[in-house]
C-alpha cells in the first residue's frame, strides 16, 4: 500500500495552477523576445560569428530590432529580403550581416508570398529534429534497459575536452546521465558563445560545437558499452530558446529548464522569462527532450521542512505552464531535492514522505531527484553517508532521474574519483534494495502519511492565493522562495516586444501541429524488459 | 598524554604514531606497478610504513588508491601566529546598544556577490531578514540600514553604490573559488576602493566558504570570515571596527589642534 494522499486536495492544487498558468497566457501570447527571434534564425541555420565574435543571429536580430521590425517577427522580414533580392536564405542572411542589404529599405513583402518562402525551410529544420528524435529512439529501443532511478552526474572542468574524459569515465563507472555544468554567469549573457571552448569558471560553456563534442564521446562510449548515455545541458537563463534549439539540433537528452528559476535566482525579468520558457519547452517538446525542473533551488536558502510546500506549488505551476507548451507528462522531470537538516529527528521520514508523495502527485513525470547540498560540510565521511541516505529515499521512493551526491560537495567540482564513488556507492544502495519499495506499505495515519498531506495542504492554499492575485503579483510580493521581483525590473525586458498583427514565426505552428496530434508520443525511456536474459545482470 | 606542541604529528592509535590517510588517483590503468607508483609517491609525501588498502580501477585509464602511512614529518606549533579578527561577539541587542552609544547613528552596509559568483547563499545568510541558523541577518537590526545588490554585481556598482549610500562598510561574499578567481576579483575590489579614495572610510569586509580572516588582511580587507559565520559575528566587528575608527579619528583630530 502506497502512502495515502488526499486526491481532492491534488485536484484542487491543480486546478488553482491551471489558473494561474491561464492567468499569464495573454502575455506569452502577445510578446515575443529578442531571445525568440534569434532562436528562429539558428533553426533556419544561421549559425557563426562576426570578426568580434559577436553571434549572426544577434548581429540580425540587433538590426532589425534597431529598424523597429522585430514585432512583426524575423522570419517575416527574412522572407521578405530574401524576395525583394531574390537570394537564397543562406546568401540573404550573408548579405544582411556585411550590410549589404539593410532592413530600412527592404519593402514588407505580402505575407502569404513570404510564408511560403520560409515555411518550405522551417519544414526542412523540423524534419532534420524530428529525424534527431527518431534516431534517439531507435538508439534507446536498441541499448536502454536501465531499471529507474538513472543515475546522474555532473561534469564541470570548464574545458570541454577535458570534460569528455570525466565523462566516459564516468560512463564507464555506471553513469546513465551526464549533465555538463554551464560556466559561471553564462545565464546572464544575452547571447550564445560560439565554437569549443576550453576556459570556464565552475562549468563549461554551453556552446553548439561543446554539445555535439560531447553527443559525439557519448554516443561513441555508449557504443562500447553498449547502453545509451544522456545527455544533459541548461536551457535557463536570457538565451533560454536559443539553447533548446541547439540541444534539439545536436540531440540533447534533457534540459534544465524551469519556468520561474530565472526569474527569482537570476533575475532575469519575469517578462521575459514567460515568454521565453514557452518557446524554449515547445522546442524540447518537439525534440523529445526531458526537461528537468529546478524546485531544489527553493530549498538552498530556505529551510527544508518549513519551506516543503512551495516546492511543491512550484511543481504543479511548472507542469501546467509545461502542458501548454506540448510536453507530455513523461517529459516533465520536476525537480525536488533531499535537503533536511541531517540533525532532525525523523528527518528521513520527512524526506521519504514528501519523495513518495511527489511519486503519487505525479504519476508520469520522470522525478528529478536532487542530493544533499545545503547541510555537506566538507566532511566527506558523514557526506557520503548522506548521500547513501538519499540513495536510498530515491530506490524505495522510485524516483526516475537521480543526480548523484557528491561526498565533496562543498568543497570543488567533483574530481574524477569523487564520482566514482558516487556512482559506487549509488549502484551499491539500489541494488542491494531493489524490490525493497513492493514490500512497503506505509503506517495509516503515521508520520509520513501526516506529513505528506500537511505539505500538499500548504501547497493547495498556496496555489489557490496565487491564483487569486496573480503569478506576477504573487512573485511581486515574494511569495516564492522569498524573493521579490518586480514586473519590469530585472534584466532582459528591453528584449521583450509585442507582437503586431503580422507577426510571423513558422515553427510554432509546425511544433504545435505535431504536438498537439494524439500520435505524439516520444520514446523517452528504455524497457528493462528489452534487455536479453533479463534485468540481473545490470547491477553486476 | 604528553603532547609535545613543538613536534605536533598525527595520531592515530598512539601518541606520535604520525598515520594518515590520503586517496588519489593515478591516470593509469591499475596494475601492480600502477600500485607501487601510488606507494613510491606517498613516500616522497613523508610517508613511511606506506600500505596501499584499496586500488581500484576506474574506466580502463585511470586509478584509484586509499593508503596509510606514518607522517614522517613534525610541525612546532608554539610557533604558528594566525591572524584572528579583532573582535568581541555581541548578541542581536547588545549590537544595537554598542552602535547607539558609541557610534549615534545608523551604520550603513552595502553588500553583494560580486563578479561572475552568481551564489548568493552567504551574503543573504549575513543580510537577509531570514538570516542563519535561527539569527536574524543585518536587514533586521534597526541600528543597521543595509543594501544588498545581490549576486553577479560588478566591483564598480558595488563601489558606486557605496559611494552614492556614504557606506560605513562593504561586505563582499565569494563562493566560486575555482582557479582562484576570488583573489583576482576581491584584490580588484580593494584596488577599486582604494582608487576611489573611500579606503579610510569604509571598512572592507569579505566572507565565503573559503575565506579567512588571513587572507583578508593579505588583500587589504579589515577582515574575513569563513563557513559558520553567523550574522551577529559580521555586525559585532563592524559596530566595533567602525567606533574604534571614530574614536582614532577623533583623537586624531585632536591632536592636530593641539599641534
Amino acid at each position: 500500500m502506497r502512502l495515502e494522499v488526499d486526491m481532492s486536495l491534488v485536484d484542487q492544487a491543480r486546478s488553482a495552477a491551471e489558473s494561474i498558468a491561464d492567468s499569464i497566457q495573454p502575455i506569452i501570447d502577445a510578446y515575443t523576445t529578442t531571445s525568440i527571434e534569434r532562436t528562429v534564425l539558428r533553426l533556419l541555420w544561421v549559425d557563426g560569428v562576426d570578426e568580434n565574435n559577436v553571434p549572426l543571429p544577434n548581429i540580425i536580430v540587433d538590426q532589425a530590432q534597431d529598424a523597429g521590425l522585430l514585432e512583426d517577427g524575423i522570419a517575416y522580414w527574412i522572407g521578405s529580403a530574401m524576395l525583394h533580392t531574390g537570394l537564397t536564405l543562406r546568401e540573404t542572411i550573408g548579405a544582411l550581416s556585411h550590410g549589404d542589404i539593410i532592413f530600412d529599405r527592404i519593402p514588407g513583402a505580402y505575407d502569404d508570398a513570404v510564408r511560403a518562402l520560409v515555411e518550405d525551410e522551417a519544414e526542412r529544420t523540423c524534419k532534420y529534429i524530428k529525424e534527431r528524435r527518431l534516431e534517439r529512439e531507435r538508439l534507446i529501443l536498441e541499448k536502454d534497459s536501465r531499471v529507474p532511478p538513472y543515475l546522474y552526474v555532473i561534469v564541470a572542468t570548464g574545458n570541454i575536452y577535458e570534460d569528455v574524459i570525466q565523462a566516459k569515465a564516468a560512463a564507464k563507472c555506471g553513469a546513465d546521465v551526464i549533465a555538463v555544468i554551464r560556466s559561471t554567469g553564462q545565464s546572464l549573457l544575452d547571447y550564445v558563445p560560439y565554437g569549443p571552448t576550453t576556459e570556464g569558471v565552475g562549468g563549461t560553456y554551453a556552446t553548439q560545437a561543446n554539445f555535439r563534442i560531447m553527443r559525439e564521446a557519448l554516443d561513441e562510449v555508449g557504443r562500447e558499452l553498449g547502453r545509451y548515455i544522456r545527455l544533459v545541458n541548461y536551457c535557463s537563463g536570457l538565451c533560454m530558446p536559443e539553447i533548446a534549439a541547439m540541444g534539439a539540433l545536436e540531440r540533447l537528452d534533457m534540459m534544465l529548464n524551469d519556468a520561474m528559476y530565472g526569474i527569482l535566482f537570476r533575475n532575469i525579468n519575469m517578462q521575459r522569462t514567460f515568454v521565453d520558457q514557452h518557446f524554449s519547452r515547445m522546442i524540447n517538446a518537439y525534440a523529445g527532450i526531458v526537461i528537468n525542473t529546478g524546485e531544489d533551488n527553493y530549498l538552498t536558502t530556505a529551510d527544508a521542512y518549513e519551506e516543503a510546500h512551495t516546492v511543491l506549488a512550484s511543481q504543479f505551476i511548472n507542469e501546467a505552464l509545461a502542458r501548454r507548451s506540448g510536453l507530455t507528462p513523461r517529459q516533465i522531470g520536476l525537480g525536488h531535492a533531499f535537503e533536511m537538516d541531517p540533525d532532525m529527528t525523523d528527518g528521513f521520514l520527512y524526506e521519504l514522505a514528501q519523495a513518495e508523495m511527489a511519486r503519487i502527485i505525479f504519476p508520469e513525470a520522470p522525478l528529478k531527484y536532487m542530493p544533499p547540498t545545503k547541510h555537506m560540510t566538507g566532511n566527506i565521511f558523514k557526506g557520503h553517508l548522506m548521500d547513501a541516505m538519499f540513495n536510498l529515499a530515491g530506490a524505495i521512493s522510485g524516483q526516475t532521474i537521480q543526480l548523484l551526491g557528491i561526498l565533496t560537495e562543498h568543497v570543488h567540482t567533483p574530481h574524477l574519483h569523487d564520482r566514482y564513488l558516487a556512482i559506487e556507492g549509488a549502484r551499491y544502495v539500489m541494488n542491494n534494495t531493489r524490490h525493497l519499495r513492493d514490500e512497503i506499505t506505509y503506517k495509516k495515519g503515521g508520520i509520513m502519511e501526516k506529513r505528506a498531506n500537511e505539505v500538499l495542504r500548504k501547497a493547495a492554499s498556496m496555489l489557490e492565493q496565487v491564483a487569486k492575485i496573480g503569478l506576477m503579483s504573487a512573485i511581486e510580493q515574494g511569495m516564492f522562495a522569498s524573493i521579490k521581483r518586480e514586473r519590469t525590473g530585472g534584466r532582459g525586458l528591453d528584449g521583450v516586444i509585442k507582437k503586431s498583427e503580422r507577426y510571423y514565426n513558422p515553427f510554432q505552428a509546425l511544433f504545435m501541429k505535431e504536438l498537439t496530434s494524439p500520435d505524439f508520443s516520444p520514446l523517452l525511456w528504455g524497457n528493462p524488459a528489452n534487455r536479453q536474459g533479463g534485468g540481473a545482470e545490470e547491477w553486476r | 598524554m604528553e603532547v609535545d606542541l613543538s613536534r605536533i604529528r598525527p595520531y592515530g592509535d598512539t601518541l606520535d604514531d604520525g598515520y594518515m590517510q590520503l586517496s588519489f588517483t593515478l591516470p593509469v590503468q591499475c596494475d601492480a606497478k600502477a600500485k607501487k607508483a601510488a606507494e613510491l609517491l606517498s613516500e616522497k609525501m613523508g610517508l613511511q610504513d606506506v600500505k596501499v588498502v584499496y586500488a581500484h580501477n576506474i574506466a580502463d585509464s585511470f586509478s584509484f588508491f586509499i593508503v596509510y602511512g606514518r607522517c614522517i614529518h613534525s610541525v612546532d606549533m608554539t610557533a604558528i601566529n594566525i591572524p584572528e579578527v579583532d573582535v568581541e561577539f555581541m548578541s542581536y541587542d547588545e549590537i544595537n546598544g554598542f552602535i547607539e552609544k558609541h557610534i549615534g547613528r545608523k551604520v550603513v552596509v552595502v553588500a553583494a556577490c560580486t563578479g561572475t559568483d552568481a551564489h548568493t547563499v552567504g551574503i543573504d545568510a549575513i543580510i537577509s531578514m531570514k538570516g542563519y541558523r535561527g539569527e536574524s541577518g543585518l536587514e533586521r537590526y534597526p541600528w543597521f540600514v543595509t543594501y544588498n545588490l545581490g549576486s553577479q554585481v560588478a566591483n564598480e556598482d558595488l563601489v558606486a553604490k557605496a559611494i552614492e549610500v556614504n557606506a560605513d562598510a562593504i561586505l563582499v561574499s565569494q563562493v566560486v573559488t575555482q582557479r582562484n578567481i576570488h583573489i583576482d576579483n576581491l584584490t580588484h575590489l580593494a584596488e577599486l576602493v582604494e582608487a576611489e579614495g573611500i579606503r579610510d572610510k569604509v571598512l572592507l569586509v569579505m566572507g565565503g566558504p573559503r575565506i579567512s580572516h588571513e587572507l583578508a588582511i593579505e588583500l587589504g580587507y579589515d577582515a574575513g570570515f569563513g563557513p559558520g559565520t553567523l550574522p551577529s559575528h559580521v555586525g559585532s566587528f563592524i559596530a566595533q571596527a567602525l567606533a574604534r575608527r571614530i574614536r582614532d579619528s577623533k583623537e586624531q583630530q585632536r591632536g592636530c589642534i593641539h599641534e
